[in-house]
């Protein structure tokens, strides 16, 4: 026994030899996929022939708030730089689990100078929380599915009459329930005041009712486009950035319906106790300049939540198609559009996620 | 008598002059620690990967140290406090006390993401009060109030009160659908968010309905095998030994392209024009295909241990049967059939017990009407909302179900008669 104590000993103290041996490498989560490859090529790839750092990419950013939330829990943290949604973010930053962060001193200033903490778009920036894009959720639809036109607005996604065909939503209470909300002919300026009373949640979900049985439910942000490809949904929700992909590198039939489509911001967090300050400082300063923030919008079309990086987006690394349009920040894009409530959602959360799995698994 | 007293004259003695039982002892004594040491790394693994985590997981179903931990003075304000009207000030002054420690160490959000699971939005009411309050002195009791409403809420004092014990049930009672009501009595939850009770059951009687499919595709298929030339009876094991080593992964997803509408079948069904474009048929994310995938991939769990028994029949007894005036159907079920049992109850237990907590084959072609238990303990483990502590009661439900049918089952099968191959 006392040998075998011994050898987990020596065991541990080699394992520990070898953390240290690798400070020179940093643990990133992130989302997967198409949206893994553009930070890969604009920050990851760049940053590594800089510096020699490697990175480590881990597809887990769907789970991020209860990652982070054990990882804390145990004492034992092994990501560094975690990619998660503002209102995710938040509730981390008031819980304590990651980096209060001083804007100006961690990020570079924008080209002209501007301090960082004046840079990016307003009220993006959180306490602990770094924005990287602006992102959309909205209908897509397969042209090849519909005769003639496909749906225009959210009341045409209900309309099973004339859009017959299975539809794929994610499987999260938000943005359904606002959107159901709008299909019930509720202003977009008053969805979130509606949803907050329990009326409001009943007529939400009533609503939603009426399409469940034509419904198939998504949790990968890489299913939708494959949903639609194979028509096992004719209509989807997805993210701006996946249909794009799908439309350019994929030539698929796909239509956006940018009608009340809902943005939010995604970005970075650092989690407490990484022991890895100096190394992830140095990367985010390098990883959120004006720069960097335009490149990754050459691979993927998600707006850079810099103003300064908004000029220098230029055209598809690939295809050498214009981004502006595609971006969810473009005028025309944004004329029906529902910001998303971080704020509701932090309060909501909990209670409409639960009535929500409750109403899908019944 | 005179025997007795030569006895210990007579004792056997060792080479070395120690009685020999003892000697005896001694060396085997040594013999049982060293068999002791060659398992000892498997018990210490066993310890370490199995029983400790089940107890953490246990522990922390019950666990309940926010409100104690994070909001330490106002629990203890709290004790004295009757729940009839809005608190007096020493309370206040408490939670003053805690929001300053709580906000300095970046934990109040703690505790008001614990208070948010039972009152929407106070997580809110708890952060914007925490942000001014070091602005504040004494007495608190107005100044809470007149910066926001909702701390005249005689609930949320209650809740305070009722979850500030460091042990609770409430994780348990959630996953049975039961709540406490604001006055502390335990009540069925809105219809609205009620889920678990239904999961529960659904698991069980899919899981039984699988086992019986299980069992009348594998009874056949066993006896075919047993009864077949060693030649013929190989080549068929491997027919179903194949699948058997094929990753579930692998089979699930075999299951997706046959079922799914733009699949294999639904295609066929359309070219020979027995359903047409629009009547394609819905045979997977939905119940069907949680029964025919798990049928299919927990069937080897069923042949085996069967085959592996009906081999040992000789055939000769259903021919004595038949010979001695028997119907064919009666020979096999008074003769036959009762020797298999040890075999069939086998294959039951291990495909029962393997279904009751499947995780992999419903999450994936389940949909929604399709998924079981697992899938909401999983669920309970993931994204913003994960309640750690629900899933660890869920599970645990799980855990001492199994049990306890395991348990029913040695009483009345008796596991020594089981007969796994």
């Amino acid at each position: 026994m006392k040998k075998i104590l011994v050898l987990t000993g020596s065991a541990i103290a080699i394992a520990a030899g070898a953390a240290i041996a690798q400070d020179k490498e940093l643990t990133i989560v992130s989302w997967g996929g198409a949206y893994s490859q553009s930070q890969i090529k604009a920050y990851h790839e760049p940053y590594t022939e800089k510096t020699g750092v490697q990175i480590l990419n881990e597809d887990k950013s769907a789970n991020a708030l209860a990652g982070i939330r054990s990882q804390v829990e145990a004492g034992n943290v092994t990501w560094d730089v975690v990619d998660m949604l503002q209102a995710d973010a938040q509730r981390a930053c008031d819980e304590g689990l990651v980096l209060e962060i001083d804007h100006d001193e961690w990020l570079a200033p924008a080209p002209d100078g501007t301090p960082a903490s004046e840079d990016f778009i307003e009220g993006t920036l959180g306490p602990c929380f770094i924005p990287q894009i602006l992102y959309a959720t909205m209908f897509a639809y397969n042209t090849e599915a519909f005769e003639g036109e496909g749906p225009q607005t959210i009341e045409d996604v209900w309309d099973l009459e004339k859009f017959p065909g299975t539809r794929a939503l994610q499987q999260i209470p938000q943005k359904n329930l606002e959107w159901a909300l709008i299909a019930d002919g509720v202003d977009a300026d008053q969805v979130y005041e509606v949803l907050a009373t329990q009326e409001g949640q009943d007529r939400a979900f009533a609503k939603l009712d009426e399409i469940k049985d034509n419904v198939i439910w998504w949790t990968e942000g890489a299913q939708p486009p494959q949903m639609l490809a194979d028509q096992e949904a004719v209509i989807a929700t997805a993210y701006n950035g996946r249909i794009f992909n799908a439309q350019v590198n994929e030539d698929q039939p796909f239509e956006i319906m940018w009608d009340h489509q809902m943005f939010e911001t995604d970005g970075w967090v650092v989690p407490v106790d990484t022991g890895n300050v100096d190394t992830i400082k140095d990367y985010l300063y390098f990883a959120t300049d004006s720069q960097r923030l335009a490149d990754q919008a050459k691979y993927i079309s998600y707006g850079p939540a810099r103003n300064s990086s908004a000029s220098l987006v230029g055209n598809h690394a690939e295809t050498g198609v214009d981004m502006k349009p595609h971006m969810p920040t473009s005028p025309e894009n944004l004329e029906t559009a529902i910001p998303f409530d971080v704020q509701f959602w932090a309060d909501y959360g909990d209670a409409l996620e639960e009535r929500f799995n409750a109403w899908v698994a019944g | 008598m005179a025997s007795r007293e030569r006895a210990p004259k007579q004792e056997l003695l060792a080479a070395d002059g120690t009685p020999l039982k003892a000697a005896l002892r001694r060396s085997q004594t040594v013999e049982r620690r060293r068999a002791f040491m060659l398992v000892a790394p498997l018990l210490f693994f066993l310890l370490i990967v199995f029983v400790v985590p089940i107890i953490a997981m246990m522990w922390r179903s019950v666990y309940n140290p926010e409100i104690r931990n994070y909001l330490p003075q106002t629990a203890a304000a709290l004790q004295d406090w009757e729940g009839q009207d809005v608190p007096p000030e020493p309370v206040f002054q408490a939670m003053a006390a805690d929001m300053i420690v709580g906000v300095e160490n970046r934990t109040i959000g703690r505790a008001a993401a614990r208070i948010n699971r039972e009152i929407p939005g106070a997580r809110s009411t708890v952060m914007r009060t925490a942000r001014q309050v070091d602005e504040w002195s004494a007495p608190y009791r107005e100044k809470f109030i007149e910066a926001d409403e909702d701390w005249t809420n005689i609930e949320f004092w209650r809740i305070l009160k009722r979850e500030s014990r460091v042990v609770t049930p409430t994780y348990y009672l959630l996953a049975v659908d039961y709540e406490y009501s604001s006055e502390g009595e335990i009540v069925p939850r809105s219809e609205v968010y009620q889920v678990y009770k239904q999961l529960f059951w659904r698991t069980a009687w899919m899981s039984v309905f699988i086992t019986a499919l299980c069992v009348m595709l594998a009874y056949p298929i066993s006896y075919m095998l047993a009864t077949q030339p060693t030649r013929i009876a190989n080549l068929l094991l491997i027919l179903v030994l194949l699948p058997f080593w094929t990753s579930l992964l692998v089979r699930t997803s075999a299951w997706i392209v046959l079922l799914q509408q733009q699949g294999v079948i639904n295609e066929l069904l359309v070219a020979l024009n027995i359903i047409d474009e629009t009547g394609r048929l819905r045979m997977i994310y939905n119940r069907t295909g949680t029964i025919v995938a798990m049928t299919h991939i927990l069937l080897p769990f069923m042949v085996l241990p069967l085959y592996s028994v009906m081999k040992t029949i000789p055939p000769s007894y259903l021919r004595a049967a038949k010979s001695l005036g028997a119907h064919p159907f009666r020979a096999w079920w008074r003769v036959y059939f009762p020797l298999t049992i040890p075999g069939l109850a086998a294959g039951c237990i291990l495909v029962f017990i393997l279904a009751i907590g499947y995780y992999i084959t419903p999450a994936l072609v389940g949909g929604d009407s399709g998924i079981f238990i697992s899938n909401l303990i999983a669920q309970n483990m993931q994204g913003s909302s994960a309640q750690l502590k629900l899933a660890a009661a869920l599970a645990t439900i799980l855990l001492v179900a199994v049990l306890f049918i395991y348990w029913l089952f040695n009483r009345l099968v008796g596991v020594d008669k089981l007969k796994f191959g």
